[in-house]
């Protein structure tokens, strides 16, 4: 077992020393940034405006969700494109092979790795929500009921996005292995899309189709369900909150989905790489 | 419990339809420096890859230190440095060495103690705190050579450790392999250069298309035939008949008047001098040489080739 924990500890220096750590970090801060000033300035705006509390909160709630939407979408794509190469890479360059000769078991370096990135993805989450939160909470008092639920299900889909891109790893070229990645990741988005406007006019099809593209890659179900804790239980019409809201909320057994999907493909991924020739 | 630290039966391995390793049995015994030698695409590589579980081998068995392939008990105590030596570049060959004592589950001590005594064993102690990116291949070959002998293994697997090296890098490693062997460890050791090959090995196998053409000690080779220059005054016919009796393929160079011929046992020197004096020749020179193992590669592996 401790060989698990010596490699998820590698893959997080080799983030540091390849520099990845510093410019996330840094990008990171620049997104909060521009954040901050959007929201300080469309708060200025909005104050003018309106008087009634209970709309100067919604429009608190409105921008903190868009970030919150930008936040989901980049802890996602961050999450692939750390981890897309990290065992196709390794393989093809062939500096696993003196890994993998040493007294252990293989299955324990594909779980090191995916607990360093997942780890990363985390913190990554941690700080970009926390930042946003921190923001319109200084300027405006805002505090969102809920948030915890709702970023545990963006941490879900952070980790179930890294999970397909460390599972195609085992067996897939890198470049291989990012594009279904991220094709997986289009197609749960589109079909979240379609799912949304079918049930908008009542197109039973088109819910189908949005349900089983979330049964293929059920992240951006994530998302939705999310949204659904975001949202203040008194908003009458949940389509106010624009392209952020969830019309349709994914059940709970979704959730559980998700959580199946995610331990069955990383135990996929272990086996996997566990047989193949190197 | 036997003393055979390698022993194989039959190992094969398929690449899709193309056949890697044909059959693959040999068996090498403990503290002994074994030879694996063969033309390019021979199957070596394969072989050592199967026999270290990298790649799973389509048929046959075999076991290591006694144990099953893949076995982890086995596997602490076996050291390898791989053909591409390829390693995470972005580590300190310090880190490096740390990194993979790490994982052979050596304590902190142990490692403390290992690192700095095997970075000076190849030479790079001056380069502890160098990126392995910013190394020379030989560099990379040495570092890998130091990771292979972190344990103290009681095998070592050797794919082409010297194919980047200087010729002082190659007699460092010579000089690791003799002091491995006199501190009683086995080498499994691929090379093409076969002058280190000879310095260094008890025992070598040839191997062709995937398969075992021959194993022989190099004592074996010493023992066998040789070469045997005789030089007369006037060789004559006569002489060259009378030559036969101890020896094969007696032919008069032509020029100088020596006389080659090939002999299989050394304990019929004296005879042949005296027969060659006796029969009123002056006898100028006699000289005994064995084949050298290039020799030797090129008549069992090269004759056949391209089939
Ligand atoms: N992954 C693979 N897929 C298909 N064929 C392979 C693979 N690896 C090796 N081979 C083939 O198996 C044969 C043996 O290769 P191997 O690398 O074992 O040779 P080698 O004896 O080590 O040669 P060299 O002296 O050049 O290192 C070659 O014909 C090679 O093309
Ligand atoms: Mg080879």
């Amino acid at each position: 077992m401790a060989a698990i924990l010596i490699i998820a500890r590698l893959t997080i220096r080799e983030a540091q020393r390849r520099r990845l750590l510093w410019v996330a970090l840094f990008m990171g801060l620049a997104f909060l940034l521009v954040f901050g000033i959007a929201f300080h300035y469309i708060r200025l705006d909005i104050e003018r405006q309106v008087t009634a509390g209970d709309d100067i909160t919604f429009v608190s709630l409105l921008l903190l969700t868009a970030g919150l939407y930008a936040v989901n979408l980049l802890t996602n794509v961050v999450a692939v494109l750390v981890s897309v190469t990290t065992l196709s890479g390794e393989i093809e360059s062939h500096t696993i092979d003196a890994i993998v000769t040493k007294p252990i078991p293989r299955w324990q370096v594909v779980m090191g790795k995916w607990l360093g990135f997942a780890g990363l993805v985390l913190a990554y989450l941690a700080l970009l929500v926390g930042g946003l939160m921190l923001i319109v909470y200084l300027r405006s008092g805002f505090l969102m009921d809920n948030i915890g639920r709702g970023v545990a299900m963006m941490a879900l889909a952070a980790l179930l996005v890294l999970t397909v891109s460390i599972a195609g790893g085992t067996r897939l070229s890198t470049i291989a292995n990012g594009v279904m990645t991220f094709m997986l990741f289009g197609l749960a988005f589109m079909g979240g899309l379609v799912e949304q406007v079918g049930a908008l006019i009542r197109n039973t099809a088109a819910v189908n189709v949005g349900i089983v593209s979330s049964l293929i890659m059920p992240a951006d179900s994530l998302w939705k369900k999310a949204t659904v804790y975001f949202q203040p239980s008194d908003v009458s019409n949940p389509f106010e909150l624009g392209p952020f809201a969830a019309i349709t909320e994914p059940s709970s057994l979704m959730v559980a989905y998700a959580v199946v999907y995610l331990l069955v493909l990383l135990a996929l991924a272990l086996r996997s790489f566990s047989r193949r020739d190197l | 419990m036997s003393d055979l630290v390698i022993d194989t039966h039959s190992l094969r391995k398929e690449f899709g339809p193309k056949v890697a390793v044909a059959d693959l049995t040999l068996d090498v015994r403990a503290g002994e420096v074994f030879g694996f030698l063969g033309p390019n695409g021979a199957g070596k590589t394969t072989s050592i890859k199967m026999l270290l579980s990298l790649t799973k081998p389509t048929a046959g068995r075999a076991t290591l230190l006694g144990r099953p392939l893949g076995d982890l008990a086995a596997r602490a105590k076996i050291g390898y440095l791989p053909e591409h030596f390829r390693f995470h570049e972005w580590l300190r060959a310090d880190e490096f060495l740390n990194l993979h004592g790490e994982l052979y589950g050596m304590d902190r001590a142990a490692r403390g103690a290992a690192v700095p005594r095997l970075l000076k064993l190849v030479g790079l102690e001056d380069r502890a705190a160098t990126k392995l990116g910013a190394f020379s291949k030989g560099m990379l070959q040495r570092i890998g050579l130091a990771q292979a002998l972190l344990n103290d293994p009681a095998l070592v697997f050797l794919d082409e450790p010297t194919s980047g090296l200087d010729p002082i890098g190659r007699r460092v490693v010579r000089d690791i392999i003799t002091d491995l062997r006199q501190r009683g460890m086995a080498v499994f050791l691929n090379s093409h250069f076969l002058s280190e090959v000879e310095k260094t090995c008890d025992r070598v196998a040839f191997i062709r298309g995937g398969r075992v053409l021959q194993t022989s000690s190099l004592k074996e080779f010493e023992e066998e035939a040789m070469q045997v220059v005789v030089r007369v005054g006037q060789p004559t016919p006569e002489l060259l008949t009378g030559l036969a009796q101890f020896g094969r393929n007696v032919a008069l160079e032509p020029g100088d008047g020596r006389v080659r011929l090939t002999m299989s046992d050394e304990a019929q020197l004296p005879a042949l001098a005296h027969w060659v004096v006796q029969n009123g020749h002056n006898l100028y020179e006699l000289t005994p040489t064995h084949l050298s193992l290039e020799d030797r590669f090129l008549q069992v592996v090269g004759e056949e080739s391209d089939e």
